[in-house]
């Protein structure tokens, strides 16, 4: 007989666990999917998943597309741990990329080693000054930070077509939507030849480590946290929740705009309609696979970006349609959600020995 | 004797030769970039419809569909050409640069680009079709099946392709019909049929009964139908879609080009090119006319189907003025490729503003 329990405290181990348990279950899932679909599941499933990883440039693609939802997924940890939620980094990241763009294309044709901090710098700025909306309108005005934070990625997006339509267009681009492409300068180094991987790279990485920081060894790290457990507590301990507020939606801010400089001036070179395949919603799951915990998010952002790579190779190889990679990701985050019940309550098998 | 042997060994190299180069036409591998799903019923399914043309000859194709114009579109067009395709066609005009950037690292690939100008390297053509052509026709329809002398248009992105658009649709109404108005939505998108259904029904509330489109899905002309006023379809025949609206469609016919390119990659005859193809060379194809338009009307616009197809009527014969009343095309002049490349003005007679 099996009989569901309640626990008496969520279990930390199954808390790290089912986000294994979760890919293990959309492994299966996407399996029996192409299966249905008349292809052979372990052949997708390989071309899904090894393939395209496979050899050296697979694999810095692999790092390339996982840096961005690293990045942003741990600026939004700092959210999230701290009951703000923040789903408008998608916009934060498009807006970060605009004002960086249009300091790059302040730079059009000039050199100098100190064109690209002040450009980085620019697109942290403008993620920080979008997130700082919802921020300051949750804390004076009480206003829902999920309805605004979401509504302003899509006034971004206007924005962002505005001006490559418009002002920013390229004058011998024939009016075509994008802008000029960025002097060298501004743009990030590649870290080896041939390969498209560069040094954005180390801005999640340097994000993972001071964020790993924060949480466990400051102040703010443990507002954040007794925040996240219960509101009325973090307001008895007596801790200031707007100055929090503000500054965890500034931190996620600053990540989602750096998150857009590293492709505006990584592997685009300028600014057009099209700057990020929605990695600012994608980054949303890869924070809750990776448990919220820095080092959780790299694993997290390395297994969500191969869904993007996979999906490709799968169409290419197999004509598998390459919208299975957006099923994969929807399954992930589905299987960790279901499988979070196991925080709660265990299965107990009763043995029927009498 | 020895004539003998040198004439056969000549020949058997010949043969040996040309077997070769039969096996090598063979194996030629077309690759096709899409941005949106196959199943759009617009843009990315004729080119499809395309694709599967180069099939139907013998080629073996691949398509990798939904291809964001990010930083993606270099790394799905990096591994088409690792992975053994002779010939890859990118279908939207944002894939301009990495089409360039992937061109050069692989000079033994040969790369298409639609819709875009930047041919860098000696292994990138580029092709697009005079879809104005297409609409010189809708143009001449709408201004004679229209009864409130409004005309609405569900226009994408202020770009030339689409000004152009308008503007040749405006003009062939103007001339059947001199008090037409035409009326511009800007959706600001290509394919969101939520976007496009609430445009057409803008211009639907403001009196339009006849609207045109210069976006992808069939959202508009299935509003019209519900509206009771006329649509025509956009790409491919939208009929279906739609059968009292739809008056006739533009298609967009990729199939021709498609062969005709991969067969010269087959043949080593491939060499750059810039094509941009109308009506004339079957690249722009109009649908069958609806019955509800008068019969006079259809033999009308067949007429000036088979004269824009043999150049005896340009979409864009002088005079041309802008909306300030500025001479833009003399009399008896033509619109040069240079001017329709970088058409960002209104012609007079459309209402309205270019967003800037």
């Amino acid at each position: 007989m099996i009989k569901i329990v309640k626990r008496d405290q969520p279990s930390r181990a199954i808390f790290f666990f089912t986000p294994v348990l979760a890919i293990f279950l959309t492994l299966v899932a996407g399996g029996l999917i192409f299966f249905i679909l008349g292809f052979k599941p372990f052949e997708a499933l390989k071309f899904f998943f090894i393939v395209p990883i496979a050899d050296k440039y697979g694999f810095s693609e692999l790092l390339l597309k996982a840096t961005p939802l690293c990045l942003i997924a741990i600026g939004l940890s700092f959210c999230f741990k701290s009951n703000n939620w923040n789903i408008g980094a998608e916009g934060q990241l498009t807006f970060g990329a605009i004002v960086s763009g249009g300091v790059a294309l302040l730079f059009y044709e000039q050199e100098g080693f100190y064109i690209l901090p002040i450009v980085i710098l620019a697109g942290a700025i403008g993620g920080m000054l979008y997130a700082s909306i919802p921020a300051i309108l949750k804390t004076y005005f009480n206003t829902n930070e999920i309805l605004v934070s979401l509504m302003l990625v899509y006034v971004s997006k206007l924005i962002l077509d505005y001006l490559v339509v418009g002002p920013w267009s390229n004058p011998e681009g024939f009016n075509f939507p994008e802008t000029r492409q960025f002097s060298d300068s501004a743009k990030l180094p590649l870290l080896f030849e041939g390969l498209r991987i560069h040094a954005g790279i180390f801005l999640a990485l340097a994000a993972v480590v001071i964020s790993w920081f924060v949480f466990y060894k400051t102040y703010l790290g443990f507002q954040m946290k007794v925040s996240g457990f219960s509101l009325k507590t973090a307001r008895y301990a007596g801790y200031k929740g707007k100055k929090m507020i503000i500054l965890v939606f500034l931190i996620s801010g600053a990540c989602a705009g750096l998150a857009g400089v590293g492709e505006i001036t990584g592997p685009i070179g300028q600014l057009h309609r099209e700057i990020s395949p929605d990695y600012g919603f994608t980054a949303i799951i890869v924070a809750f696979l990776g448990r919220l915990h820095p080092v959780g998010i790299i694993f997290a952002s390395l297994v969500v970006a191969i869904t993007y790579l996979g999906a490709e190779t799968a169409q290419i190889f197999m004509q598998i349609p390459k919208y299975t990679g957006q099923v994969f990701q929807g399954m992930i985050l589905f299987f960790l959600l279901a499988s979070d019940y196991l925080l709660f309550f265990k299965i107990k098998f009763i043995g029927s020995k009498k | 004797m020895h004539k003998f042997l040198i004439r056969s060994f000549v020949s058997s190299l010949v043969l040996l030769f040309s077997l070769t180069v039969a096996a090598v036409a063979k194996d030629v591998k077309a690759a096709f970039v899409y941005i949106g799903p196959t199943g759009d019923h617009g843009w990315t399914y004729q080119h499809d419809v395309g694709r599967k043309a180069v099939e139907a000859a013998g080629f073996k194709t691949t398509y990798v569909e939904g291809v964001p114009e990010s930083a993606d579109a270099e790394r799905v067009l990096r591994q088409l050409a690792n992975s053994g395709h002779d010939v890859i066609f990118t279908t939207s005009f944002g894939y301009m640069n990495p089409t360039n950037k992937v061109a050069k690292e692989f000079p033994n690939v040969k790369f298409e680009h639609a819709t875009g100008y930047k041919r860098e390297h000696p292994n990138v053509s580029t092709y697009a079709a005079r879809f104005y052509e297409g609409r010189t026709i809708l143009g001449t329809i709408a201004g004679t099946m229209t009864k409130s002398n409004v005309i609405g248009y569900v226009a994408s992105f202020p770009i030339p392709e689409v000004i152009r658009g308008i503007n040749s649709f405006t003009l062939a109404a103007q001339k059947v019909n001199p008090n037409i108005k035409t009326k511009i939505v800007w959706a600001f998108t290509w394919y969101d049929p939520g976007k496009e259904a609430e445009a057409a029904k803008a211009l639907i509330d403001q009196g339009a009964d006849v609207i045109a489109q210069h976006t992808d899905s069939t959202a508009i002309v299935q509003m019209a139908e519900k509206a009771g006023v006329y649509a025509f379809g956009q790409a491919s025949n939208m009929d279906k879609f739609a059968p009292k609206a739809v008056l006739t469609s533009v298609e967009n016919n990729w199939g021709p080009y498609y062969v005709d390119r991969v067969k010269a990659v087959a043949n080593g005859t491939w060499s750059q090119k810039d094509t941009w193809h109308g009506i004339g060379d079957g690249m722009v194809v109009i649908s069958d006319l609806d019955s509800q338009m008068p019969a006079d009307l259809r033999s009308k616009v067949k007429k000036l189907q088979a004269d824009l197809a043999s150049g005896k009527v340009h979409s864009f014969t002088g005079p041309i003025y802008d909306q300030k009343g500025n001479l833009m095309v003399a009399e008896g002049k033509t619109a040069d490729d240079g001017m329709l490349a970088g058409m960002m003005t209104y012609v007079k007679g459309v209402e309205g503003d270019i967003p800037k």
